[in-house]
């Protein structure tokens, strides 16, 4: 039987935007975009605007006080001279390469306990849940509460196994891993969308699986795993991103208001230099630079993401 | 398409973007209170706060004709700017002293030579120290409030354990400080259990430094002096004094532990031998645990003078106040003798009535503050609280500051970084220092431009 190969060229943008022009003598193309607009205008005004600003001033030396200038690349060649933009990137990195892994499997391993907890499920997956809910500025003080390295929970635990427990909170090197632990706290999230992604998964796989003789570790790796790629992949780029802009409990913990004596350079995130730089010296057009190198940073990181993810996640339906 | 639909979907457009504009023009209106008549006084960062506070704001209330909008909270940096921003500002703002001089330079305060010449507010009645914190390039831009005099708080149950005298823990022979200090302080199983001298670092920093005879910053505001020889050995001895216990992180873990503000605080439980200490911890300690046995000592620099680190709050009036004038007045109402007098005596009978100590106030108005000393205040009974009151009077005209800076802020964290920097043990006084003089006088240089 002969294929039936596209014989026609592809369409130009010309004979696209006519063909698109044509779709609005349809009604219901009106009646779309008129749904969409109110997302159009808040996206507008709230994202694209802002950002937009945020990409002219940072060519700038606005500071909301004083009149602003034209500096042209001045703030982008100032921040790569600046030895506290590295040391924060390099953070924000660090906290991100600990934290992400360590999020994405307790969170798959409570979800799969609770897959298999039954009728209580409810009950644990509200109590896992909760933390969540926690305001990030509450937790950021029970994290110097628990960590606390005289009478800290955490060192007295590690006291019971015969672990003398570090002094998390004011020793650069534990500064960072502290915070990660504590960030796990609120890992009730990305629980929820594994726990979904799992009862997703057709039974009738593991079924066949084990008929061919796959035990449990087999079924999970090459039947659960693929099924919930796509739910592993969009939070390891959900959390990537929350980890690289991390800014409250590392504020609240070690910069806010009173807390001049927990400061720590091991805690100068990229989010909280770049607020130091916006709101308390008033370097806007610097911190407006500082922003956009972020943007940047998270753009080429979503992008190898994604392009690493085309071969392990698994969507179903796709060819 | 039907007529009807693109009518319809029209007037949705319509009205989305009506909804737009209307919610634009809603946030940019004015508030309330911006309704009311105009000779409405704005004030902000202020608040209704405790009697000192309430008894003074009603006064200055009704100095300025009784229309005042005076909302709760503090000064916050990003709520002014956007007052800044949108030039919806204040007419009058109380905010940290130190933070004035950086807006002052910036154009957002106004200078008040105008208001002091024109309701004659007599300037001399202020510290001159204070005034200096908040004069910028020869002018005036803010009035004075609260002071913070820092004196020394020593626990004599701890002393006397430690087998040493008061004496020993005077600021003037650090060899001796050291002595005692290690003397005083306990550990137990890599823990500290007791401090001996808390140096208080980062935050009086330039305390040490004062002591050693140096300034961290020019009188002018623009030369930092942060790695002076003298300013890298205070850093050097304040940090050897945290150093005695093991390290930064045994000592303020243990220091996280106190219950500051309670009747278990850490001179009730002799967990401190002695810090240097601002001034409203006696009324703390008097209140909670009036029974510990403190001796409040001067901070004496290395020849022996007294030196006091003072700091505080102010009012300025930012640039596009409506009413300057009424600010002017709130302003010199609010720091007048007879506001402070008043309101010390609302504090004393209030204290009175739930039979807790009256321990003064303690104000960037000399004349007031002496005043209250001699026509309100009285003896509690309590020599060690009585003491430490008379020497917190007395020891007002040894009060420095920080000098006004363009770069005020930068110029803190330059120095705050670097003394977290040697607490954290990766620098040497020497390399953190000089790196922050490296970061303040470029700060500086830039915002002096």
């Amino acid at each position: 039987m002969a294929s039936i190969a596209p014989t026609a060229q592809k369409p130009g943008p010309l004979t696209r935007a006519r063909f698109w022009a044509s779709g609005f003598k349809e009604r219901d193309t009106w009646v779309a975009y008129g749904f969409l607009l109110p997302w159009f205008i808040g996206f507008t005004v709230f994202i694209a605007g802002p950002m937009i600003a945020s990409l002219v001033l940072s060519f700038t030396d606005y500071s909301v006080i004083q009149a602003t200038n034209w500096v042209g690349t001045q703030n982008y060649h100032d921040l790569i001279h600046d030895p506290k933009v590295s040391k924060a990137m390099m953070n924000s990195l660090v906290f991100t390469l600990m934290s992400v892994p360590l999020e994405i499997v307790t969170a798959l391993v409570l979800a799969l306990v609770l897959l298999r907890v039954g009728r209580m499920a409810g009950f644990f997956r509200t109590i896992f849940y909760l933390p969540k809910m926690t305001p990030p500025v509450a937790v950021a003080i029970l994290y110097l509460l628990l960590f606390n390295g005289s009478v800290g929970i955490v060192n007295r635990v590690l006291g019971w196994v015969g672990i003398t427990g570090p002094f998390w909170t004011t020793d650069p090197t534990w500064v960072k891993p502290g915070l990660v632990l504590m960030s796990s706290w609120a890992v009730g999230g990305t629980m929820v969308i594994y726990l979904a992604a799992l009862r997703g998964v057709p039974q009738h796989l593991y079924e066949a699986a084990a008929m061919d003789g796959a035990g449990a570790w087999r079924r999970f790796r090459d039947v659960t795993l693929p099924m919930i790629s796509p739910a592993l992949f969009f939070t390891f780029i959900i959390l990537t991103i929350a980890g690289l802009t991390e800014f409250t409990k590392a504020y609240t913990a070690f910069f806010g208001a009173g807390t001049k004596t927990n400061e720590t350079e091991a805690a100068l995130f990229y989010a909280v230099y770049l607020f130091r730089q916006s709101f308390e010296f008033f370097h806007f057009g610097y911190a407006s630079s500082l922003a956009w190198l972020l943007f940047v940073v998270i753009l080429v990181i979503t992008f190898i993401q994604v392009r690493v993810s085309k071969r392990f996640v698994f969507y179903q339906g796709e060819r | 398409m039907h007529v009807r639909w693109k009518r319809l979907s029209l007037v949705a457009v319509a009205a989305c973007c009506l909804a737009v504009v209307a919610t634009s023009f809603a946030s940019a209106a004015p508030t309330s209170g911006a309704f009311a008549t105009a000779t409405q006084l704005e004030v902000y960062g202020f608040g209704p706060g405790d009697e000192i506070a309430n008894t003074r704001a009603d006064l200055a209330t009704a100095a300025v004709g009784g229309n005042v909008d005076n909302p709760r909270g503090g000064f916050n940096d990003q709520q002014f700017l956007a007052s800044l921003a949108s030039g919806d500002v204040p007419d009058v703002v109380y905010l940290d002293r130190a933070k004035v001089a950086e807006y002052a330079a910036k154009g957002a305060f106004q200078p008040l030579t105008q208001c002091v010449t024109g309701q004659k507010i007599d300037l001399k009645q202020y510290q001159a120290s204070t005034l200096k914190e908040i004069t910028y390039k020869g002018k005036l831009y803010g009035i004075p409030e609260f002071t913070n005099p820092r004196t020394v708080i020593v626990d004599n149950h701890v002393v006397a354990d430690a087998g040493l005298k008061v004496s020993d823990l005077s600021t003037k022979n650090w060899g001796r400080l050291a002595f005692a200090n290690r003397k005083m302080l306990q550990t137990s199983g890599g823990k500290v259990t007791r401090i001996g001298f808390d140096p208080k670092l980062p935050e009086f920093f330039p305390l040490w430094v004062k002591a050693n005879g140096a300034d961290i910053l020019s009188k002018n505001g623009l030369k930092a002096q942060l790695n002076t020889k003298k300013a890298v050995a205070a850093l050097t001895f304040a940090y050897s004094l945290i150093r005695a216990h093991g390290g930064w992180g045994p000592f303020k873990s243990f220091r996280d532990t106190w219950d500051f503000f309670g009747a278990g605080n850490q001179v009730a439980k002799d967990q401190i031998g002695a810090w240097p200490m601002e001034s409203f911890y006696y009324s703390t300690l008097a209140q909670n645990s009036p029974n510990v046995s403190i001796t409040a000592m001067p901070f004496l620099n290395r020849k022996g003078g007294a030196i006091d680190y003072i700091s505080g709050n102010a009012w300025a009036i930012p640039k596009g106040a409506k009413n300057p004038d009424l600010a002017c007045t709130w302003m010199k109402t609010m720091t007048s003798t007879a506001a402070w007098v008043k309101a010390a005596k609302v504090r004393f009978d209030a204290q009175k009535l739930k039979n807790r100590p009256f321990t003064g106030i303690y104000t960037a108005n000399v004349v007031a503050d002496r005043k209250v000393y001699e026509d309100v205040y009285q003896k509690m009974g309590n020599p060690q609280f009585d003491n430490a009151v008379s020497l917190l009077v007395n020891q007002r005209k040894y009060g420095f500051t920080i000098p006004a800076s363009p770069a005020g802020a930068e110029f803190q964290q330059a120095w705050m970084d670097a003394v977290n920097r040697v607490l954290a043990g990766s620098q040497t006084p020497k390399q953190a220092l000089d790196q922050a003089q490296k970061e303040a006088q470029t700060a500086i240089d830039k915002a002096a431009k």
